[in-house]
């Protein structure tokens, strides 16, 4: 089924069924692709930075969101021992 | 408690898979690259501060020693934000562990004694012995500096270690004692807090100097060495 849009750089919601696995199979799955290693990033990196970090007034909210899911992150991670350190009356 | 207080040190998992390694790699996200020449407010920033402490730090280094910029002013500002994301809550510092500490003071302290011994090898082996000891003295003095040489890794890996290492646990014990004193007395709580918020502006500083001092020492054996 031949489209107009070459298939190799339609996302995912536009692909049809028919051309899946030639689309899974086309895929850049290197970690570069993916977002997971530092600049020049993936796209998930470049996503997040120019919508909040790269905007012509900048503040440290760009930052900061990611420094508050790091604490939040870091606190699902360290759950188990703080369970015990709940303000009780009896220990 | 006594278990409590170490497990904020122990390596993090994640349904036991060691995490370590993205912990480690996440400074790098906070540093962004362009291609451009000016960009926003936060590269602006960056660049201005490592302009700032390349130029004050490569000065004293011969031409030889410069080419040795890149290591250096990646190793501080790795050190120095490992150290500064450590202060967040719940958040985990590589810099606690001996073993990260040891991975980065051992090949950069063996690179620089390798390249001098390389390059300018009586000047080298003359730094182990000073100018005017009495001959009598020599075989000890010899012994001494070599000792001295050897404990150079060790000791810029332990002194990183046990100086965040002992920040964090300071915070952790007087924070757990304000909370337990609050329920007592509460003026004596207040006083603990006080100490809290002065030991955590300590942190920030420690967290900075600890970083300058790490990369200034192996600058210094650089430049006995080139």
């Amino acid at each position: 089924m031949a489209s107009p849009v070459p298939l190799k750089e339609k996302r995912l919601l536009d692909v049809r069924i028919a051309e899946l696995p030639s689309w899974v199979l086309m895929r850049d799955f290197t970690p570069t692709g993916i977002a997971a290693l530092p600049a020049p990033f993936g796209r998930g990196y470049d996503r997040y930075y120019n919508k909040y970090v790269n905007v012509g007034e900048e503040s440290v909210a760009g930052v900061s969101m990611v420094l508050a899911a790091c604490v939040g992150f870091s606190y699902c991670l360290s759950y188990k021992e703080l369970q015990h350190e709940r303000l009780r009356k009896y220990h | 408690m006594n278990e409590n207080l170490f497990t904020s040190f122990s390596t993090p998992t994640l349904m036991g898979l060691p995490i370590i390694i993205m912990i480690i790699a996440f400074p790098a996200l906070l540093y962004p690259t362009s291609n451009r020449l000016i960009s926003n407010r936060i590269r602006t920033l960056q660049q201005y501060l490592i302009n700032l402490i390349l130029k004050q730090m490569m000065a004293i280094h011969s031409p030889k020693g410069r080419t040795w910029s890149l290591m250096l002013m990646s190793l501080i500002i790795f050190i120095a934000s490992t150290n500064l994301l450590g202060l967040l809550p719940h958040t985990f510092t590589p810099t606690t562990q001996l073993s990260i500490n040891l991975g980065l003071a051992i090949p950069l302290w063996a690179g620089a004694v390798i390249l001098g011994f390389r390059y300018k090898f009586k000047t080298s082996v003359s730094h182990f012995l000073p100018q005017g000891t009495p001959i009598l003295l020599i075989p000890m003095l010899i012994i001494i500096e070599t000792i001295s040489l050897f404990i150079q890794p060790m000791a810029l890996a332990v002194r990183l270690t046990a100086n965040i290492t002992a920040g964090h646990l300071l915070m952790h014990l007087i924070g757990a004692a304000t909370l337990a004193l609050f329920s007592i007395s509460t003026s004596t709580a207040l006083i603990t807090f006080i100490i809290l918020l002065l030991l955590t502006m300590l942190e920030f500083a420690v967290a900075l100097i600890q970083a300058y001092v790490f990369t200034l020492l192996v600058s210094l054996y650089l430049h006995d060495n080139t």
